[in-house]
């Protein structure tokens, strides 16, 4: 069974569409980045995953219908949406009182040892407490409920980088095991890089890219090209071509690396420059241009795109 | 001797053996006690303010009846039916302002109840947590309901009680007949008069009341007070204007003045013997079950509000 199983998940609002036709498989035990620029349909999604906003198109969540489903899917799935959500006035103390009152698999004793780690008082409003504060509060209550799916929507919004890092760390060895899902949702695509098994970037309410960052290393490439290769680079049909400093910079999806090592230094790309090239060839195309995918297929080569950037 | 793959194995499965177990069985009556207490820790003002001016009503008592020592020391002389006549105004006095004082509590509350966190996004916790829309809306609409007018008796009697010690004490030795205030009074009485109002009155025919409150507050993304006082002065003006009728307006001064028949207004209150308190006489009264179907109408609709709209923050 899959954590989560969409096909043809539409959502529009008035006559802005949010989500156009979304098919997506999530398995268990994935930690999923989904990356897109605003209003490219994340939060849509997420809204729809947990059941927040109706839909149209088949969804199963946990193999729940999350909309008419809503009240038990909770059970199973957390959510943090941001740093700032967390009531002001709740105490530390209230909100753990809180959760040990309503929710069937929260661990009183674990979010207590998460929060005895941090500096945080009991007694302090949520107000009292800086950003990354209440995301560590917040963290700590998520943590000791065992979900089966963990939703988090740009959690470390606002956070300096201390809290940042340790925030991923703290889910990755507290938290995450082979019968969790995370799903995440984040502007800061290089902190989540080295974390993510699968990454999807959507666009427009559409899934442009979709792949498992194991698949991502062999099948995508950075290539600096040389100068005398730059023609035979672009027979090769690159998803994206940039220059920084006179060099040139080629990426290559689902070419071979052996054929591109000729070419000049091959790298694994970095998922913000995957990200660039997969939706900046889409965003600021021409608007009569389709949405493509990004696969050698259909990627059409343009070299102009490049130095614009 | 394991190798390192098989212990890591091993570690998972015991790192989770009861990773998703089956849960711990969680009652809906004690997701709504949690819910309640969240209204509680959010909006201290219901509790807080009755409190607050209790004590400023017990201060002011204070003085009055120092004063009244002076009157009496003084040599004016009240007769003994004046007297009680003022001290019986002093308590009926406290009560009312009491009521008066928590249904604006209740008022303001009930505006906010559904608007507040949808403002500072905190919904977006609260909606994770495994509690239904409906026992959120039937927590929220319990406090006004139930709860502001439980609050209102309790600090009553206690509020009536200390000002029986305090007048016993300041008028003692005065010449005023002490004993008659324990004599002729009867705060039994008086407080299940009371009872019988708040019961009637502001749980039972308020009802409706606060439920559009509440169903405007689900609605608005801001000004609720607005939206729901501005409206039914609207349709109050228009109909006078169209039709130069006030079937709207009298609408509403039957729910909020006139109140049922059996209800007891508020200012009959100490006055009435007991054989005023006529409960069927009340459960058979125009008004009060279509009154209660409405509140279930207008909490339906705050359900389903919080439901399809619930998150949308902009």
């Amino acid at each position: 069974m899959n954590c989560i199983e969409a096909r043809g998940l539409r959502k529009h609002y008035g006559a802005t569409v949010a989500l156009d036709g979304v098919d997506l498989s999530i398995p268990e035990g994935r930690i999923v980045g989904l990356i897109g620029l605003n209003g490219a349909g994340k939060t849509t999604a997420l809204d729809a995953i947990l059941g927040l906003t109706p839909y149209q198109g088949a969804l199963r969540v946990l193999d729940l219908d999350p909309w008419t489903q809503r009240d038990l899917l909770t059970r199973d799935v957390c959510f943090i949406a941001d740093v700032a959500v967390l009531p002001r006035w709740l105490r530390v103390s209230q909100a753990v009182d809180y959760v040990a009152g309503v929710h069937p698999r929260f661990d009183r004793g674990k979010a207590e040892r998460f929060l005895a780690r941090t500096v945080i008082k009991p007694h302090s409003h949520v107000g009292e407490l800086s950003k990354g504060m209440v995301a560590q509060l917040h963290l700590a209550l998520v943590m000791a409920i065992d979900a089966r799916l963990l939703v988090l929507d740009e959690p470390t919004l606002g956070l300096d980088i201390l809290y940042r890092k340790q925030f991923y760390e703290s889910l990755l060895t507290d938290y995450f095991d082979a019968t969790r899902t995370i799903l995440v949702t984040t502007h800061q695509v290089e902190e989540i890089q080295n974390i993510l098994t699968d990454v999807i970037f959507i666009d427009r309410g559409r899934i442009v890219f979709n792949r498992a960052m194991d698949d991502l290393e062999s099948s995508c490439s950075e290539v600096e090209v040389a100068p005398q290769h730059l023609a035979a680079a672009r027979a090769l049909h690159p998803i994206h071509e940039r220059e920084i400093l006179g060099r040139r910079i080629f990426l290559f999806d689902g070419v071979n690396r052996r054929e591109l090592a000729a070419l000049g230094d091959v790298h694994t790309p970095s998922l913000a420059d995957l990200f660039i090239a997969t939706i900046g060839n889409q965003a600021y195309a021409a608007p009569a241009q389709p949405t493509q995918p990004a696969s050698k297929s259909s990627s059409a080569p343009n070299p102009d795109q490049g130095v614009a950037q | 001797m394991t190798t390192p793959s098989a212990a890591r194995t091993v570690t998972a499965a015991e790192a989770s053996p009861h990773a998703h177990a089956i849960p711990r069985y969680i009652s809906p009556a004690r997701c709504f006690y949690w819910s309640l207490l969240r209204e509680f820790w959010e909006h201290r003002s219901l509790y807080i303010v009755p409190w607050a001016v209790a004590g400023l009503l017990l201060a002011g008592f204070l003085i009055g009846a120092v004063r009244l020592r002076e009157m009496v020391r003084a040599g004016l002389n009240l007769d003994a039916a004046q007297q009680l006549a003022n001290v019986q105004m002093a308590f009926s006095t406290a009560a009312l302002a009491l009521m008066g004082v928590t249904f604006i509590v209740a008022f303001f509350y009930s505006l906010s109840a559904l608007q507040s966190d949808r403002r500072d996004r905190s919904i977006l916790f609260w909606k994770s947590m495994p509690v239904s829309d409906v026992i959120t809306i039937l927590s929220k609409a319990a406090i006004p309901i139930v709860f502001v007018p439980l609050i209102t008796f309790v600090v009553t009697v206690v509020t009536q009680w200390i000002l029986l010690l305090l007048m016993s004490a300041v008028l003692a030795g005065t010449g005023f007949n002490v004993a008659m205030l324990w004599t002729h009074f009867f705060l039994g009485h008086m407080w299940l008069m009371l009872l019988y109002h708040l019961v009637t009155v502001h749980a039972l025919w308020y009802a409706p009341i606060f439920g559009y409150l509440l169903l405007v507050s689900a609605w608005s993304r801001r000004g609720a007070f607005l939206w729901a006082t501005v409206p039914p002065l609207v349709i109050v003006i228009v109909e006078k204007i169209a039709f130069n009728t006030h079937y709207f307006s009298s609408f509403l001064a039957f729910r909020f003045q006139a109140g049922p028949e059996g209800g007891m207004p508020p200012n009959m209150l100490f006055m009435n013997s007991l054989s005023n308190l006529t409960p069927l006489q009340f459960l058979w009264s125009t008004g009060l079950w279509d009154g209660l179907a409405l509140t279930a109408v207008f909490l339906t609709g705050a359900v389903l509000l919080r439901r399809y709209r619930g998150v949308t923050t902009s």
